[in-house]
């Protein structure tokens, strides 16, 4: 699997933690909602960076109070048709100004990287030999696009009016 | 009609590209087939029981004579020699080549044309009324709201993976030629109190295996929110629609299951958030899209056209079709015609490349052009002359284009069924054309008048049984094919679900058992009551007796 951020081949310097697992000292860790709604107290006092995972029923209108304690918010596709997580990514993004990390998990197909960092991902775990070079034509295939959406893209009513 | 910029043809030659590069990587072992059908669904390519079939968006069921020759020519080089438009105002072609289809694809292009969201869980063509620009009853033209719901709707970064397909219709007209009521969405054009246009939004119509009549969940929409209230009903569907099970993925079980009133609550709770952003639609960009359909260059005529109504007179069989097939334009002197692709024996909807080629012709000698396909599987020439319609007819009946038979018994709506579709359990084509051959005697099938019959291959209901006046449905009964017969559907304004009647006929007692409930009507029909009005009187019973005497 491998961790493409910004566009970049990253290594992932996040652990994800298991529900039981115990808690590390001050290193990034990524928990689950559950994990959050039942350890708040202690995962805002340890003080190393945060991040949660949501499921694909588990939308971000939930945490929408708390996104200032995380740094990471990974949405799972369970099975690529599952897409949820597309509103769910722009909901962080345009409705709740959440800044930090946005990232697609679980099974993302490189036909979809395109579409899910118009919605505002930024951060795709990937199964492939050149991520890079994937990366590269899955987000230059299609390069004009009707919907306006938060990613700050050129809509094509855009392009229209400043061609006049 | 509309034409692309430089903008919508970027759009659709990458799409073409990126399909190419995937077949490569299928036909090359790179991606399994496993792989590769999210890939090939998104391009309208299916794989059915005997070869691939592609699907051909038409938007909102309009062609220009050129896109019809190129399909004529598609149909000849890479398939049998003949097409089959479809109840979403589409063509597909049913014997492909996989590794013909990126060139198909190049080729439809060159035309604007492509097969993008005909198939998958996203927004399927949008439809509307096949008189659109040409009605007298129309507020304003359906086709500039349908070009704008289909820029916002293709290749949607948030709603490509849907839980299940979604289905746009808009009417602009009191009268619905669109089935709204039985859509996804349903758009039906109103003018409110200040004169001024909106939409009535209804959610949740739609068939399959469990049918429902659309909710209303807005009474007026101004137009310039009408993206931004689409947005917010897909965003409430994409995050809560069922995804556990196929057969409850669509919106009509969520409305359903959530309430209507409670759903429209959601709606117009996230339709707050978004509806002064960035999907307003200034009036310049209504307008801008409204000048694509500008009406054509029409001639200043007389409503009266003495030479067309001479050859009425003189020409009973000219009249008949007039009759049928010929329906009034806003424009004096002038006239829609249809082309009824429901011949005597035929595949409802089925067309050959030389009646394409032919019909291409003949829309730039008498309708500036330009073609339409309805959601019940005919064409239309919209801007006729009426002085031409007697030329135009005497040119069509050596074509097999000329049945006079729109809106009567044998203008069957039909599957493919199980003659080409992995999903039937029955046969459909066989039975429509029994009936179109049983009821070939034109004076019969008038003296019967309007009834609008629908045949369906399965439950997934692509023929639209459940609102066909009568509804026919083929099912599979250890291993027999058998029919199951509803009555009093209807898809227009009234819409309303058909009931079954009793207990499903063999292949073989099907059509005898229409000829029936025909025969009954015309019983007990009071004087130019048409045959859902006696059903809506009578009901059921009458029916049920001489279909199941005792």
């Amino acid at each position: 699997m491998a961790l493409i951020v910004e566009g970049k081949l990253v290594e992932d310097r996040w652990i994800a933690l298991g529900d039981e697992a115990p808690l590390p000292g001050g290193d990034p860790i990524i928990v689950s909602l559950a994990r959050w709604r039942t350890e708040r107290d202690e995962l805002v006092g340890r003080g190393g960076p945060l991040g949660i995972r949501l499921h694909s029923d588990e939308s971000p209108a939930q945490i929408a109070d708390d996104l200032k304690h995380f740094e990471l918010v990974a949405l799972e596709f369970p099975a690529f048709r599952d897409g949820r997580a597309y509103s769910y990514a722009r909901l962080l993004r345009e409705r709740y100004g959440f800044g930090g990390e946005v990232r697609a998990v679980g099974d993302v197909l490189l036909e979809q990287l395109l579409f899910m960092h118009r919605c505002g991902f930024n951060a795709f775990e990937i199964s492939s030999e050149h991520p890079v070079d994937d990366w590269v034509t899955a987000t230059s295939e299609i390069g004009v696009w009707y919907q306006p959406t938060g990613d700050g893209r050129e809509t094509i009513m855009a392009m229209r009016r400043a061609r006049g | 009609m509309y034409r692309y910029d430089e903008f919508d043809r970027r759009l659709v030659d990458e799409r073409v590209e990126q399909f190419r590069r995937q077949v490569k990587r299928r036909l090359d072992g790179e991606l399994s087939e496993d792989q590769f059908k999210p890939l090939r669904l998104l391009n309208g390519l299916y794989l059915q029981l005997h070869a691939y079939m592609l699907r051909i968006a038409i938007p909102y069921g309009c062609l220009s004579a050129i896109q019809l020759r190129k399909l004529a020519h598609i149909g000849r080089r890479y398939d049998k020699g003949y097409g089959h438009f479809t109840t979403r105002q589409n063509l597909q072609f049913h014997w492909i080549k996989l590794e013909e289809t990126p060139d198909i694809l190049a080729e439809l292009a060159e035309v604007e044309m492509h097969g993008i969201q005909t198939s998958g869980n996203s927004f399927r063509n949008t439809t509307t009324d096949q008189y659109a620009g040409a009605a007298a009853d129309e507020l304003e033209d359906p086709r500039s709201y349908c070009e704008i719901i289909r820029q916002w709707s293709t290749l949607h970064p948030e709603f490509s993976f849907l839980p299940r397909k979604f289905k746009i219709a808009v009417t602009t007209t009191p009268h619905d030629r669109a089935a709204v009521k039985v859509h996804d969405i349903g758009l039906r054009m109103l003018r409110n109190e200040a004169g001024e246009n909106g939409f009535e939004v209804m959610v949740g119509g739609g068939l399959g295996r469990t049918p429902f009549v659309g909710k209303v969940i807005r009474d007026f929409l101004p137009k310039q929110h009408l993206l931004s209230y689409l947005e917010a009903i897909l965003r409430v569907y994409n995050q809560l629609g069922r995804r556990d099970n196929l057969f409850k993925a669509r919106i009509k079980i969520l409305v359903q299951q959530t309430g209507t009133e409670k759903f429209a609550k959601l709606v117009e709770e996230e339709w707050e958030q978004i509806k002064d952003g960035a999907l307003q639609l200034p009036r310049e960009e209504i307008e801008r899209i409204a000048s694509y359909f500008a009406p054509p260059s029409y001639e200043e005529l007389d409503a009266q056209v003495p030479e067309f109504e001479a050859k009425i007179a003189e020409n009973p069989d000219f009249q008949t079709w007039v009759k049928t097939n010929v329906f009034p334009h806003k424009q004096p002197g002038y006239a829609i015609a249809n082309l009824s692709l429901k011949p005597v024996g035929g595949t409802p909807g089925d067309m050959s490349s030389e009646q394409m080629d032919a019909v291409a012709d003949l829309a730039d000698l008498y309708s500036f052009g330009e073609i339409r396909v309805s959601h019940r599987q005919n064409l239309v020439l919209p801007y006729v002359k009426r002085a031409d319609l007697y030329s135009l007819w005497e040119q069509l009946s050596p074509l097999g284009l000329a049945t006079p038979n729109i809106g009567l018994t044998s203008d069957i709506i039909c599957c493919p069924g199980l003659d080409y579709c992995g999903l039937a359990t029955a046969r459909s084509i066989p039975i429509a054309e029994e009936i179109s051959e049983r009821f070939d005697d034109l004076d019969r099938l008038h003296e019967i008048g309007e009834v609008e019959i629908k045949i369906s291959g399965c439950i997934n209901a692509c023929g639209h049984h459940h609102v066909g006046h009568i509804g026919i449905l083929g099912l599979d009964k250890a291993g027999e094919e058998f029919y199951q017969l509803t009555l009093g559907g209807a898809a227009d304004e009234d819409a309303s679900l058909g009931k079954v009647v009793g207990p499903g006929f063999s292949g073989d007692e099907i059509v005898d058992a229409v000829e029936t409930v025909l025969d009954t009507y015309v019983s007990i029909r009071d004087e130019g009551e048409r045959f859902i009005e006696t059903f809506r009187r009578v009901g059921m019973a009458p029916f049920k007796e001489g279909l199941y005497p005792k």
